[in-house]
């Protein structure tokens, strides 16, 4: 081998050790923090995973909405039409979240509770985010 | 009758592209100098028609034309002037019109700028740019024409979302698809130089400039969108890893690693296949990008199920670009022979890792934009992944990055020596040491490792490149523009990563209840909420609070944050108060009223939190200077003089 072919080979291997690290990097990085998505009936079917994240989509029932007087602590019940389950949060709600409305909590499930850690409510009055839509859809299927 | 006439002026320029695309090409091939010769007065024909079909798409925006479905569905009365024109790129089909315009509009600049480019040349660059307007306009007419009538026309358009009224979004998109756009120059010179078999430091000359004033606008669009999403969105963050922004993320990372190939291909007549492969990839992830964004499928990837054709054409389309132009270049680009040896301490080498990097990062936001919704679409699970997945790689792989930044500048073409280098490196290294360790100690509340890198990677590309320019060995203001567009750029990012890591780490963010009189100490800052008011003005109503905040019980100010609903709405918009400075923000957002007065409220401390864009404006003004280097200039006018 030459010495310019052998210069070249160590580059080639250099490129090949950063390119496969940051690829492990990456594999690694995507399956700790992919999250799953369920729907209130698979959650109480038993098959949310736990002490990790996950994200839960639903509509607000009716009526469920409970605040604390002291705190920003709230409570409430979302449902796919079939089973229902209850999410509690601390701190400000997003300016779509409405009884009656979809929205999509991240968070874990303690004791039948989910912990959310954040509320998502996007996109406009008459639009229903697509996981909801399937999860309800699913959901009367089944009935 | 207008939108009649803007539909027909879309049909001929849709001609016209054909022919563009078609006869310059083989003309070319067949070196038939007429036909070479239609090439930039098709160019110039084409832009004319498009701009007619924009010209009256607006009108019918302007004089409230709501028998026109895209008019009726993205506008109203109601809405001011400036937002009706910019409604026109508001939604899907506009922003395909705009995306046309915008190309045709390249196209005919650089036909314009095109003295010192040899014939053959200029007609295959000008043919491929029609081959991409081809696709864009028959994408309109074929499934999503924007002058499509609505019978029986409706009285008034749907409400329009007041989160979308605000200059910086309706500025936001332009300068975003100018930089998508840009690039497709970049990459026609690639297909083109892969057809000629030739590529040498003048083609890397013609493209330098066309390629660093693509990137100069997608810096600035992307700064533009992130900066709206803090001061509009009401959430107080700057990059949410949303997949709508890492579509214009991506294009960007392979600009930037397209921009430093560009550089060795010119100098050192190296990186060639390389070059034109970045080129490749950087349209094609711009493509990626505008669909991903502007056809529904990241609200929903059943979008495509209700509009299969729409759906199926970005796909055909897209495989036409992106395989064609990957056929030519496995059949062509071994005729690029790359002639610059190096050894493996030199530019060249930094340089390599510079695009390694900045592809791996490419790489890896491509993973979590696109499998989440290939799962989705596959129908095996709903996936997402969050912003840990991309902090995690970003962070790592950061830290290479700049760490060859600092030394990029000062580095040999060809070969150095680790002796000379450590000896340039010392005095920034130094210093970037003792600012990291020192600042943090005497300004920070709380030390943490990741400020150390930060701070220490930041100064040291900062610093690296000041001391470059002073040893230059000439008075720095008589150095070449490219030299400072350099240096400037490279500040710009050290800015950026500054105002990146110390707004990660030290903002405070909390969420309270505040009753009328309540006071909340958050770090060095009171806030007290004074009461809550209800307000009526032209087009909402809202809620204003009224915050008192104070530094340690000093210098106390009143902030005004909103909770505002608009008339034509019944969803409340937040409307947050920033109280901006060069070394922090403070943010109040109202959140709900609580009863008994009191209301929940966000209170943000966010120090160095401009640093972020003020950093990519320094960017931008580094690539603006490094395009208008006399060198590009200079070279055309020679070549104009020998013919």
């Amino acid at each position: 081998m030459t010495p310019r072919r052998k210069k070249r080979l160590l580059l080639v291997l250099l490129m090949i050790f950063g390119v496969s690290s940051a690829t492990a990097l990456a594999l690694k990085a995507f399956d700790q923090n992919m999250m799953f998505f369920y729907s209130p009936t698979e959650i109480n079917a038993g098959k949310a995973p736990e002490n990790r994240d996950f994200r839960i989509g639903g509509l607000v029932v009716q009526g469920s909405v409970v605040r604390s007087e002291k705190s920003l602590m709230v409570k409430f019940d979302l449902t796919d039409t079939k089973e229902v389950i209850t999410v509690q949060y601390a701190g400000i709600l997003p300016d779509l979240f409405r009884e009656g409305q979809g929205i999509i909590a991240r968070g874990q499930l303690n004791d039948g509770v989910i912990n959310a850690v954040e509320v998502l409510a996007k996109h406009d009055e008459n639009y229903m985010p697509p996981e909801i839509a399937d999860a309800v859809a699913t959901a009367k299927e089944a009935n | 009758m207008i939108p009649e006439i803007g539909h027909i002026a879309l049909i001929i320029a849709l001609v016209m592209a054909v022919v563009q695309a078609s006869l310059p090409m083989i003309g070319a091939q067949q070196r038939k100098l007429e036909w070479i010769n239609l090439a930039s007065p098709l160019a110039r024909g084409q832009f004319l028609f498009v701009a007619v079909a924009y010209g009256c798409l607006t009108y019918s925006f302007i004089v409230n034309d709501f028998s026109v479905r895209y008019v009726a569905s993205t506008s109203n009365t109601a809405l001011p002037l400036l937002y009706k024109v910019s409604g026109v790129w508001g939604a899907h089909e506009g922003s395909l019109l705009l995306w046309a315009l915008l190309l045709s509009a390249w196209t005919v600049v650089v036909s314009l700028f095109s003295r010192g480019i040899p014939l053959l040349i200029l007609a295959r660059v000008l043919s491929v740019m029609g081959m991409i307007s081809i696709g864009f306009i028959s994408f309109m007419l074929f499934t999503s024409n924007p002058f499509v009538r609505l019978f029986p026309a409706p009285m008034d358009g749907r409400s329009l979302n007041p989160l979308l009224q605000d200059f910086g979004l309706a500025i936001h998109p332009p300068m975003l698809y100018m930089g998508y756009v840009g690039f497709s120059v970049a990459f026609a010179f690639s297909i083109a130089a892969m057809i000629d078999g030739k590529l040498d430091a003048a083609w890397a000359r013609w493209v330098r400039p066309w390629t660093n004033i693509a990137w100069v606008f997608m810096t600035l669009g992307i700064a533009l969108g992130s900066w709206w999403a803090y001061y509009e969105l009401g959430w107080g963050g700057w990059w949410f890893w949303d997949p709508v922004e890492n579509a214009s993320l991506m294009p960007w990372l392979v600009g930037t690693a397209l921009i430093h190939s560009l550089a060795v291909t010119e100098k050192r007549a190296a990186f060639k296949s390389w070059t034109v492969l970045l080129a490749i990839f950087s349209f094609s992830l711009s493509l990626l990008g505008t669909f991903l964004v502007r056809s529904g499928v990241l609200t929903s990837v059943h979008a495509f199920t209700t509009d299969p054709a729409r759906g199926l054409y970005i796909l055909v389309f897209l495989v036409l670009v992106i395989g064609g132009s990957l056929a030519l270049y496995a059949w062509r680009a071994p005729s690029l022979r790359s002639i610059g040896q190096f050894s493996a301490i030199s530019r060249e080498t930094g340089l390599l890792l510079n695009n390694v990097v900045l592809v791996a990062m490419a790489g890896s936001v491509l993973l979590g934009t696109i499998y989440p919704l290939a799962l989705d679409a596959l129908g095996v699970g709903k996936i997402s992944v969050g912003p840990p997945y991309f902090n995690q790689i970003m962070v790592p792989l950061g830290v290479p990055l700049f760490l060859a930044m600092g030394l990029g500048l000062t580095l040999r073409w060809k070969k150095d020596s680790t002796s000379r280098l450590s000896k340039k490196a010392i005095i920034p290294m130094g210093l970037a040491l003792l600012i990291a360790i020192l600042l943090p100690l005497l300004f920070a509340p709380e030390q943490h490792g990741l400020t150390f890198i930060g701070l220490i990677l930041a100064s040291w590309v900062a610093l690296a490149a000041m001391i470059w320019l002073l040893n230059q060995g000439r008075s720095p203001f008589k150095l070449p523009a490219s030299t400072w567009g350099a240096v400037i750029a490279h500040i710009g990012m050290a800015v950026t990563v500054t105002g990146i890591t110390l707004t990660s780490i030290y903002s405070l963010e909390k969420d309270v209840r505040l009753a009328p009189n309540e006071q909340y100490s958050l770090g060095d800052y009171q806030f007290k909420l004074i009461g809550v008011q209800k307000v009526q003005r032209d087009n909402y109503v809202a809620y204003q609070g009224t915050v008192e905040a104070s530094e340690r019980g000093e210098q106390a100010m009143l902030m005004h944050p909103e909770k505002r609903t608009y008339l034509s709405q019944s969803r409340p918009m937040t409307e947050a108060a920033i109280d901006p400075g060069l070394f922090r923000d403070l943010f109040v957002a109202l959140g709900e009223p609580l009863g008994k007065g009191a209301w929940s409220l966000r209170i943000y401390h966010k120090p160095f939190v401009r640093w972020i864009w003020l950093g990519a404006l320094f960017m931008a003004l580094g690539g603006l200077m490094a395009a208008l280097d006399k060198r590009y200039r200079r070279l055309s006018s020679r070549v104009e003089v020998t013919v």
